[in-house]
């Protein structure tokens, strides 16, 4: 906590603008460089105002595909020395090396960024889930230990972001060399919560990223529900309660990121009103169990995970939203502009409904009908039963 | 390039215009129109805008704008009667605050177009994305394809000048949110026989100004400051006048689309939300 205030030196209490977002996904899994995403991100510049940026990337280990990655940050020497022992107590660590950074002018103070490949031993995890011992572990380390945070604990995969423009914070963590299948990206315009490292996005939590536009008047009450379960928010930022959200809800529940977009952005009753029956107690069931989880104000996300990736924006789009097609490329951008920028012959764009997710999934070629996982597909008729 | 508008350059101008192509040779079937090309490839809003003043105030009334990519703003507080020709798509608030030119843009564009527009004129071929027209006070807009959420949101007319808009396909959620004046016009193109707007809360708040779109809207979904009105024959003036002018730009066939039924919406009331506060 001090930290984050530590690092809050620009006093940006309440100031209103925009953050950027752009993903997208090759659904073939062959892997591209970052240089066009920083391209892309570089090109939204009003969207944000230098405060944070980063990338999240899958695909990104394939020599360590097995193990987690986990990226750490770290205050200083001794806060990564605990965070060490910590880590070499709870898991099997494979290797370890300093992700390697530049010195970037403008970045100022960086933390310690390292990353380590590990597993966990069957012996540690009394009778959890190799998962649920992941979110468990991370979670002791953001909330307990000093100085010291996980920013992506999943397979393959890994997040790069700190406070500075998406230019800035690529250059740091040399983005542009790395490949990979699925980038997701941000520019942050912070507005209600502190610019530091740990509060730029993407959030990560296994292989969960979560990049936002917008703000949660729901934190209180979404923060409050995911307690109760076992996910602390030490980020100080709204969005972190997506990521621990979407593991809750597509992990651990199991219900499809078709279905789990009910629980985030749910029908308004009035369009619920004129759906069909068994959709109406589908709907009602969701709306009963994970009221909670409701995410209230305006949002446009990019939600990613091991060969997936979805957007979404809030029920009445206070937040924009673009999707393009090219070949088995789907995009996603918080404007058009930048996916004809790094695809100028894009085949298709399209903007959804809001509450209208657009999901890109490996192995699926993209189409505007198989991108747009519009909840309107019919419900079967065993999920029905459950209303 | 001196004195090629009969001005002297200012510091700007000679900056610009070391960018700028030369005056391009006429188009046929054109008057010696001024032309100007400029290659906004990479250039920031902030210098292009500048860029694009300095050329209007340096006598170009006609600017073809290459490369644009995402920059804000374009034509904004230009108060000349010049052409604008954007190619590639053009960042939120395209003719912001604009106040008499007329902007043709050859692809789509993104949200905000015509932000408290005055007066003038802005083209899209293609798509427009949210609140277009936002607070547009005067001027037209058309755009060939379709538009994002709360196009339209509180237009506003006073005595004769009346702000258009005309959108060939359909729009999204609160078209006319809180309009207070103006015209919106929602053509449902490419939908025939059976034209059905998904138009959820239409004129939401909606206190001036009418709307016409046709073929058929969701009642169950209108907004609660509406009513269905009846087509009167200077609707149909109106309605002839302006779609003919979208005719004009993308083409198409003025009676077929005239000869579709139009529903026509107006307002129920002056003061939607005059007791809401009041008890």
């Amino acid at each position: 906590m001090a930290w984050a205030s530590l690092e809050n030196r620009y006093g940006d209490d309440k100031v209103y603008d925009a953050c950027g977002l752009f993903g997208f996904i090759d659904t073939t899994g062959q892997r591209h460089p970052g240089d066009r995403i920083i391209m892309a991100l570089t090109n939204m510049k009003e969207r944000g105002n230098g405060l944070g940026a980063g990338y999240a990337a899958y695909g990104l280990y394939p020599q360590f595909s097995e193990h987690y990655a986990f990226h750490v940050m770290c205050r200083d020497r001794a806060s990564q020395t605990e965070l060490d022992g910590y880590l070499r107590r709870h898991f099997a660590v494979v290797h370890d090396e300093p992700v390697p950074s530049r010195h970037v002018q403008g970045i100022l103070d960086p933390p310690i960024v390292w990353r380590y490949f590990l597993f966990p031993q069957s012996a540690q995890m009394v009778g959890r889930s190799e998962e649920d011992y992941i979110v468990h572990q991370v979670m002791t380390i953001n909330s307990q230990l000093q100085g010291a945070f996980v920013v992506s604990s999943g397979k393959n995969m890994g997040v790069f972001k700190g406070v500075g423009h998406p230019e800035q914070i690529a250059e740091f963590y040399r983005v542009e060399g790395y490949e990979a299948y699925l980038w997701t990206g941000h520019t942050r315009f912070p507005t209600n919560t502190p610019a530091w490292w740990g509060g730029a996005h993407p959030f990560g939590l296994l292989d969960w990223s979560v990049v936002h536009n917008g703000e949660l008047s729901s934190y209180g009450i979404n923060r409050r529900y995911l307690e109760m379960y076992g996910y602390l928010c030490t980020m100080q930022t709204d969005t972190e309660v997506i990521a621990y959200a979407s593991d809750l809800v597509i992990r651990r529940h199991g219900l499809p990121p078709e279905r789990a977009v009910a629980v985030f952005a749910s029908p308004l009753w009035a369009e619920l009103a004129h759906r069909p029956e068994a959709e109406q107690r589908l709907y009602r069931a969701i709306r009963q169990t994970y009221g909670s989880l409701l995410l209230n104000g305006p949002f446009t996300i990019i939600v990613a995970r091991s060969g997936e990736m979805m957007g979404l924006s809030d029920r009445i789009r206070l937040r924009p939203l673009a999707a393009g097609i090219k070949g088995d490329l789907l995009y996603i951008s918080s404007e058009l502009s930048a996916i004809y920028l790094v695809e100028p012959t894009v085949e298709e764009t399209w903007t959804p409904l809001g509450g209208e997710p657009v999901i890109g999934r490996l192995h699926q070629r993209p189409t505007r009908a198989s991108a747009n996982g519009r909840a309107r597909e019919p419900v079967m008729a065993t999920e029905a039963q459950h209303g | 390039m001196a004195n090629t508008f009969g001005r002297p350059h200012s510091r700007i101008l000679q900056y610009s215009v070391a960018r700028c192509a030369a005056v391009s040779p006429q188009p046929e079937g054109r008057s010696l129109v001024p032309t100007v090309t400029v290659d906004a490839s990479g250039i920031l809003y902030r210098e292009l805008n500048m860029q694009l003043r300095a050329l209007v105030e340096g006598g170009a009334r006609r600017i073809i704008v290459r490369g644009v990519l995402g920059q804000r703003y374009l034509g904004t507080s230009l108060q000349e009667r010049v052409e604008i020709v954007v190619e590639g798509v053009p960042g939120n608030d395209l003719g912001a605050f604009m106040d008499g030119p007329h902007i043709e843009v050859l692809s789509s564009a993104q949200d905000g177009c015509g932000n408290t527009m005055n007066s003038g004129k802005i083209v899209i071929h293609g798509s427009a994305g949210d609140i277009l027209g936002h607070s547009m006070r005067g001027g037209s807009i058309f755009v060939r394809d379709n538009v994002g959420y709360r196009v339209g949101i509180h237009m506003k007319e006073y005595e004769s000048v009346r702000p258009v808009i005309v959108i060939g396909g359909t729009a999204q959620h609160f078209l006319g949110e809180y309009m207070a004046g103006g015209i919106l016009i929602v053509l449902g193109r490419g939908q025939e026989p059976d034209i059905h707007h998904p138009s959820h809360y239409v004129g939401t708040g909606m206190h001036g100004g009418a709307i016409y779109m046709r073929g058929s809207v969701e009642t169950d979904f209108l907004g609660k400051e509406v009513g269905v009105a009846p087509m009167q024959a200077e609707d149909e003036w109106l309605l002839r006048q302006y779609v003919g002018e979208y005719v004009e730009h993308f083409g198409g066939d003025l009676d077929a689309l005239l000869g579709f039924p139009f529903v026509k919406l107006l307002p129920l009331t002056k003061r939607p939300y005059g007791r809401l506060y009041a008890y």
